[in-house]
């Protein structure tokens, strides 16, 4: 595949700028401004690789593409193994499309310590496609793991008043779930002797050992997507991350989450993954009924945005466990349309909270009389969110409900009330905030969208119009992929058709 | 021609939408309209070009959705149901964009105003042009989402904004049917293409599916999540309550959405449907239930109400109804014929009114006018028009159509042919009665209202009043000319319409008693005359039986409290379990038994432990000694056993 380690490219260049960021001098101005502009152009051309990297795929077959694997560990057999499937390179591609948006929307909103603040965006980029891209258990874990530094140096440093607490709440839930994947890879290692992703996918487990396994993934992941009811960090991170972090929290690492079931949880561990099914399908109906009934009532901005990405994940879990090829391609379309319009909602919080300095609902009014354009944009999101057809939020809610009718009617018809609900408190949001009479002495001079924040959203709002009314170029690349993820965790050909749990 | 059709509409509200600031006002409207009527020449030119074909013209454009077996793209379907509504939508929609340079004179708003017009028409005319029932679903949410923004155009208006969401949620409402009904059909079918799921409807016929654990019919269940769908997009009751509350909009749009085409969406989609729900009897039984219901409660409410407005959007919810009983006894003709005529009446009613509400400076309230038909003569004899068309007066539009829906649904000879036809009936009495105490406060007696308004009256300008002739022109004319319809509906209809042997009601019409023939026309003439004896010749009449049934009339005042029972049982519960989940639930239970739960308990072990190390030596020796001797006696207790 190629020459050129594309991958590795991918992975690394982001770090190679956070080091020549390193070796800035001068006053604190020259720093900031070089700062900025290394890692904005780092971030491109690593977007511009991505893009190299997706038309490059061959949409053809399911095996691993622009293949690495050099020994790391030999005495262990563990290996600098990379690569990528129609499940992942999009994935990749989604977190390099979003950091070039994050450097410009922190462009002036970060004042201090830029030259960190930056080198924590680049490091944080490389331990993301990292993820994405290991197929060597210890390689993954390594750049999973190793995320959680820059994203807690985001939210702590620069973070709000309470970041400590956020953080603190972050940490113990994640600090749990890493615990235990690292004791299921090490039992994976001792069963199998390898930690190569590949190989173990074809290896079978015992299913007692598999249950075990299947909780200890499930702790991690559940945790990262977040299901419920082990989503409380995410209000309170997202409320104090800065406004490119939350885009990164809920743009990527939320979509950790999914990628783990995806990748580990289905294909190495089908009996398991069958066997907890409902209880999967438990979790997300009430993540999607109690989470959005709890954002209706939310007075702020970023915590009722929060809430929302919690229930449209559970749209995702429960299409991942359809086993159906409708089921998991939404799930996936979700994770990518999610990615796209929760980043872009919290810029759309961003760009008031530059302005007023307050995230609250109430703090707002009327905002269309001032900021025409601001109003469309807010809308194209907010409708993307509800789920309407044409945007990219239909195509992926809509493919799960396929899905999972097949499997479940009741499932369905439960997650389906999500889309009523998700309708309220978006429309009530965004009437609170844009429309009405503008009332507030200090909104009357507030100033519509400027050109870097227009440049910021005009990716976004095509990427969100594509994807809902051409979403083949996404859903081509992963066709042979799903098909090949369904023959690995299908255990029995045929499970039976409309059943209740 | 059928893709320029659909899409002329879109590029004028791209125009007016994104470069609206540099075309101005002038350049704007221009943008919108003149393909518009671009767009109507053609429909009509196809209308009469695709009726009495065998066949339907497939436009197939690219591929939506691909995934697996399920496959949805996006394509243009003509046949004659269509053409008819291709017809309908872009003629009213043209006149609406024409009328509304008049009435929006002045807004500041006009570009993104015709914007939203625009893009209403090119999702309305998806939807009518869909090929599968995932593009009709875009162009069903499409022309919601135009009818939330328009609704709530003036944005300044608390009532407006929340007359928009509630707009927008109880459509969800039908719309989580309609969505379930998709993916059930494409659970049966393998497929949500209209020809492929109407060749396999036979072979359904009588089977079952397993649904939230039941064992039920799968066509009657299919049909009747769908129907949910036009429900709630055709405001029957149950999910009617948004569409009064939509008149919170410009009276354009009401005309325009709330009247003439998206409102008609449900009619639309389930006789395109009829294929499938020909073969599910129970399911056309519960359409004509619920049509005729609807019909006779909306008029009821219709009754009573001062909003010239809202008069009219009950006579809407109504007459909708009317045309979903004629689809609940097979006469789908007879329900389209029924649109047809219905939407160049009706939106000659609304934008009469608009005009009368824009004589008067935006005064709606009917008891606050009277007398106006010196000042504006032209509007007087217009709304004359619509009425007389409305209430079913021979030789005017409605005549023929609301005759031969009550006719039809007789002819059924089922009980619920027979309930919807004395309902009809009833309603029908009713329809003529508001629409002349209408006429009669609005235009005669004395002016009660505000006499400064009454001096700056005037009469609408041409461009408002040009609309109007059109579609009063409609109003006589439309009967005449969509008869075919459910004259020869082989020949008019072709493959478009599906009507089972011994369903044939259209022709059943045709044989019954003649006193069914004279009944409607003689309710129409009882309702006008009642209606002159109360308003003209006497008076006193309503208050004193206002006074005397002070309960049924504030429950007809109070529209049978809908509203009331949804706010205390849907918003108020929701809002209070939100509420509760988050501070009890996140804040509490999962908070406090998690994070800071393990947080709390580890600060109070810590502090615990921190008491222990008091520094004195004989604590420390009396905590060896303890456990010493605790170990010893396990040693002892278990070690030698």
């Amino acid at each position: 595949m190629g020459n050129a380690p594309l991958l590795s490219l991918i992975v690394f260049l982001p770090l190679v700028g956070a080091a020549a960021i390193l070796l800035i001098r001068g006053d604190a101005a020259v720093v900031a401004r070089n700062a900025r502009n290394v890692a904005l152009w780092t971030t491109l051309i690593t977007l511009a690789l991505a893009i190299v990297l997706w038309v490059g795929f061959d949409p053809s077959t399911a095996a691993f593409q622009f293949v690495e694997q050099v020994p790391w560990i030999p005495a262990y057999g563990i290996n600098y193994h990379m690569g990528v499937d129609g499940i992942s390179v999009l994935l990749v591609v989604l977190s390099c499309f979003l950091m070039p948006i994050c450097i410009l929307a922190s462009w002036s909103a970060i004042q201090t310590r830029v030259r960190e603040y930056m080198i924590a965006f680049l490091v944080l980029e490389t331990m993301m496609n990292g993820v994405f891209c290991a197929l060597d258990f210890v390689v993954f874990y390594f750049f999973f793991e190793g995320m959680l530094i820059p994203m807690f140096l985001i939210i702590g440093v620069w973070g709000g008043s309470r970041s400590v607490y956020a953080a603190f709440k972050f940490f113990l839930y994640t600090l749990i779930g890493s615990v235990l994947l690292l004791l299921a890879m090490l039992a994976m290692y001792f069963q199998a002797g390898t930690t190569d992703v590949p190989t173990l996918m074809a290896t079978e487990f015992d299913h007692g050992l598999q249950r075990w396994l299947w909780l200890a993934f499930f702790a991690s992941f559940a945790v990262k997507v977040p299901m419920w009811p082990l989503h409380t960090w995410l209000p309170d991170a997202h409320v104090e991350a800065p406004t490119a972090g939350s885009v990164i929290l809920a743009g990527v690492l939320l979509k950790m989450g999914g990628y783990g079931f995806l990748r580990f949880s289905l294909p190495m561990l089908p009996e398991a993954s069958a066997y907890f099914t409902p209880f999967i399908y438990t979790l997300s109906i009430v993540a999607i009924i109690y989470t959005s009934l709890v954002a209706l009532m939310q007075e702020d901005m970023k915590k009722l945005i929060a809430y929302s990405s919690v229930a449209h994940m559970g749209f995702v879990t429960i299409g991942i466990f359809t086993l159906t090829t409708q089921g998991i391609e939404g799930g996936i379309v979700q994770m990518l349309s999610h990615g796209i319009v929760s980043g872009a909602l919290f810029l759309c919080v961003g760009v008031v909270y530059d302005r007023i300095h307050s995230r609250l609902i109430e703090r707002y009014g009327g905002l269309v009389h001032r900021m025409p354009v601001y109003a469309f944009v807010f809308m194209v999101f907010m409708l993307a969110s509800v789920g309407l057809p044409g945007t990219s939020g239909f195509v992926g809610e809509f493919l799960v409900l396929t899905g999972v009718f097949q499997v479940n009617t009741l499932v369905a018809v439960l997650a389906t009330t999500g889309i009523i609900l998700g309708a309220a408190y978006m429309l009530w949001l965004y009437r609170r905030v844009v429309f009405g009479e503008l009332v507030r002495e200090d909104l009357k001079a507030i100033l519509d969208l400027n050109r870097r924040e227009i440049a910021i959203f005009v990716p976004l709002v095509v990427g969100v119009l594509v994807m809902g009314v051409w979403p083949d170029p996404f859903l081509r690349v992963m066709h042979a992929s799903v098909a090949n993820l369904m023959a690995q965790a299908t255990p029995v050909a045929d499970t039976p058709i409309l059943v209740l749990p | 021609m059928y893709a320029a059709i659909v899409f002329l509409p879109l590029i004028g509200a791209a125009l007016a939408g994104l470069l609206g600031r540099w075309l101005g006002h002038k350049g704007a409207q221009a943008a919108t309209c003149l393909p518009l009527i671009a767009s109507a020449v053609l429909a009509w030119i196809a209308l009469f070009g695709v009726v009495g074909t065998e066949e339907h013209v497939s436009v197939l454009l690219f591929t939506w959705i691909d995934s697996g077996a399920f496959e949805a793209t996006w394509a243009l379907r003509v046949d004659a149901l269509t053409a008819v509504m291709l017809v309908v939508v872009t003629t009213v929609s043209a006149l609406v964009h024409v009328y509304s340079i008049g009435y929006m004179h002045g807004d500041p708003g006009v570009p993104r105003f015709f914007a939203y017009l625009s893009l209403f028409t090119f999702s309305m005319l998806m939807l009518v042009t869909a090929d599968n029932l995932l593009q009709l679903f875009f162009g069903w949410e499409g022309v919601g989402l135009c009818s939330y923004l328009l609704i709530g155009f003036w944005y300044k208006k608390p009532e407006a904004n929340a007359a928009a969401i509630k707009a927008f949620l109880v459509n969800r409402v039908g719309d989580f049917g309609f969505a379930l009904g998709i993916v059930g059909v494409f659970l049966v079918f393998g497929s949500i293409d209209l020809d492929t799921i109407f060749d396999a409807a036979p072979d359904a016929a009588g089977t079952t599916i397993r649904f939230l654990g039941a064992e039920v019919d799968t066509l009657t269940t299919l049909c009747l999540l769908l129907f949910m769908g036009a429900m709630g997009k055709s405001a029957q009751l149950g999910l009617h309550t948004w569409l009064p509350d939509a008149m919170e909009g410009p009276t354009p749009v009401s005309a325009l959405i709330h009247a003439a085409t998206m409102v008609t969406a449900g009619v639309f989609m389930v006789a395109r449907l009829s294929p499938l729900f020909e073969y599910a009897p129970t399911a056309l039984d519960v359409v004509a239930f619920v049509g005729a219901s609807t019909a006779f409660f909306a008029a009821t409410v219709g009754l009573v109400q001062n909003d010239i407005k809202r008069v009219i959007a009950y006579s809407t919810c109504s007459q909708l109804g009317y045309m979903f009983f004629a689809l609940g006894v097979s006469a789908y003709g007879a329900g389209i014929f029924h649109l047809f005529t219905h939407a160049f009446f009706k939106a000659l009613l609304f934008l009469g009114s608009g005009s009368v509400i824009h004589a008067l400076h935006g005064e709606q309230d009917m008891r606050n006018m009277g007398g106006l038909r010196k000042v504006i003569p032209v509007t007087y004899a217009l709304m004359w028009i619509g009425s007389l068309a409305l209430a079913g007066v021979p030789f005017f539009a409605g005549y023929f159509s609301k005759d031969i829906i009550l006719e039809a649904a007789f002819g059924a000879d089922t009980s619920i042919g027979l309930y919807a036809f004395w309902l009809g009936i009833a309603s029908a009495v009713m329809t003529a009665f508001y629409s002349w105490r209408l006429l009669f406060m609005t235009f005669h007696g004395t002016f009660r209202g505000d006499h400064h308004k009454l001096e700056h009256a005037h009469e609408s300008p041409p461009v408002m009043l040009v609309p109007l002739f059109v579609l009063a022109a409609g109003a006589i004319a439309g009967g005449y000319l969509g008869v075919p319809m459910v004259e020869e509906p082989e020949h008019f209809w072709g493959p478009a319409l599906l009507v089972l042997p011994g369903h044939d009601v259209l022709e059943a019409a045709h044989h019954v008693p003649l006193w069914v023939k004279i009944l409607p026309i003689a309710a129409g003439l009882i309702g006008i005359a009642v209606a002159y004896w109360f308003y003209i010749a006497n008076p006193a009449v309503p208050r004193a039986l206002a006074a005397r049934f002070g309960a049924l009339y504030r429950f007809l005042l109070n529209k049978w409290y809908f509203d009331e029972l949804y706010e205390a049982v849907f918003v108020r519960k929701a809002k209070a379990l939100g509420f509760g989940l988050w501070k009890s639930g996140d804040g509490a239970v999962i908070d406090g038994l998690g994070p800071d739960g393990i947080s709390a308990m580890t600060l109070n072990l810590a502090q615990r432990s921190k008491r222990l190390q008091s520094g004195y030596l004989y604590h420390y020796a009396f905590a060896m000694l303890i456990g010493v001797a605790a170990l010893v006696t396990w040693y002892i207790v278990y070690g030698a056993g």
